[in-house]
């Protein structure tokens, strides 16, 4: 008697200018009650201001036993941070 | 074989190195299945503990400590879905953890198996039982496995409310009529000894704890954790004016700590055979609830397929 609804990924923008965050994740038959879920389970105390649901198996992720593979490219370049460059004590504003 | 021990090294490196587990990452099995164990049976404390309460929504005294219940067991079914949805991520679906805690199979924390008899134990309810699962609650917010880390910051923050209404509650009878002090300190007596039970067996009692300390799943023993429970709500109680009822509480100046009695873990024991005062009424309501809202489910379903027909 499988009866599960979908489940839904669900983010929250908590205040205008600031992008939406994952908070969680529940069962919904569409994105209709997804979303109305969401703001009765994630929303009670004003958490939010703006609710994307996504289903879940819509999201694509990166394998973790692959991650050191898949982040390689980017540890020995040092140089794309600003501690790698010199300047003198004295210029200021930099 | 040396590959497995490999990689249970690494994963105890990364523990202690206080690193997240995260769903996805490779984890012994002994591990996802202590913590599927653990938070579901979490999870189901959550919404068992919903029926007690619940009982006393429509009896109210006044439409402040209606709204105050009503927002605190909402919270606690958000809590109970919060909790199914970390479990999840572990590989256990919902349907699963809902069949075992209906047939009777789950286990859920042992208080919420006694009765709710008159409005002081909502009360009680609120700061003895939330605090006690606060205490329990706040380190597992430090928990290895990230999912169920990131909903317990979200159930800690909600909890603080849970706990002040009931004090307030317990607050404005222990210091109302003598008829009411009465009804207040009768119910500190019945729910007392219940909420020392909730963290658990004594350490020596405890075989599985050891373990989880390791994982750092668990981050306190029991014990400790009980005496942590004891120190404040001596003095709480003192605030409130009544009487813990445990004669053998006293202030132990050497340890630092309150002094306290044993725990009858016969009655504990029973509890959890199922024979409490209300195991069999409160698996009743639940089968009740699931059983008579399956039309809902289904016609949500069949909507929904309906609309999605119409716009394709
Ligand atoms: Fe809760
Ligand atoms: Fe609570």
């Amino acid at each position: 008697m499988n009866t599960e609804f979908p489940l839904w990924e669900v983010f929250i923008r908590s205040h205008g200018g600031l992008q939406h965050k994952h908070v969680g994740s529940l069962h919904a038959v569409d994105a209709t009650m997804a979303l109305e879920n969401a703001r009765d389970v994630y929303t009670r105390r004003q958490e939010g201001v703006s609710i994307w649901v996504v289903p879940s198996n819509a999201i694509t992720a990166s394998d973790p036993a692959d991650s050191d593979a898949f982040f390689e490219p980017a540890k020995d370049k040092i140089y794309r941070h600003p501690t790698f460059y010199q300047v003198p004590d004295n210029v200021k504003h930099m | 074989m040396t590959q497995l021990l490999q990689l249970e090294d690494r994963f105890q490196a990364r523990i202690d190195a206080e690193q997240k587990i995260e769903p996805k990452d490779w984890m012994p099995d002994a591990y996802r299945k202590t913590l599927i164990r653990q938070i579901s049976q979490h999870a189901h404390s959550e919404i068992v503990g919903m029926l007690p309460e619940g009982n006393w929504i429509t009896r109210a005294p006044s439409l402040r400590r209606k709204v105050a219940l009503l927002a605190k067991v909402q919270d606690e079914a958000g809590h109970g879905l919060y909790l199914y949805a970390a479990a999840e991520t572990l590989g256990v679906s919902r349907d699963q953890m809902y069949e075992e805690l209906h047939a009777g199979k789950a286990k859920y924390s042992s208080i919420f198996n006694y009765p709710t008899l008159s409005w002081a134990d909502i009360g009680a309810v609120g700061w003895l039982v939330d605090g006690a699962a606060i205490m329990n609650q706040v380190p597992l917010c430090k928990c290895s496995f990230g999912p169920y880390a990131r909903a317990m910051v979200r159930v800690c923050k909600e909890e603080s409310f849970h706990q002040r209404q009931g004090f307030e509650i317990m607050m404005t009878l222990a210091h109302g009529t003598p008829a009411q002090h009465k009804m207040a300190q009768e119910s500190l007596n019945r729910w007392w000894w219940p909420s020392m039970m909730m963290f658990g067996p004594n350490d020596d009692a405890s075989p599985h704890s050891a373990q989880s300390m390791r994982w750092k799943i668990k981050r306190y023993s029991n014990d400790d954790l009980r005496q942590k429970f004891v120190d404040v709500m001596a003095e709480q109680a003192a605030v409130l004016g009544l009487t813990i009822p445990d004669p053998d509480m006293h202030w132990n100046a050497d340890r630092g700590h309150y002094d306290f009695g044993t725990i009858d873990w016969k009655e504990f024991d029973e509890i959890l055979r199922g024979n409490g005062p209300c195991n069999k009424e409160r698996l009743d309501a639940r089968n009740k609830a699931w059983n008579d809202g399956a039309w809902v489910r289904e016609a949500a379903t069949a909507f929904a397929a309906k609309r999605k027909s119409a716009t394709a």
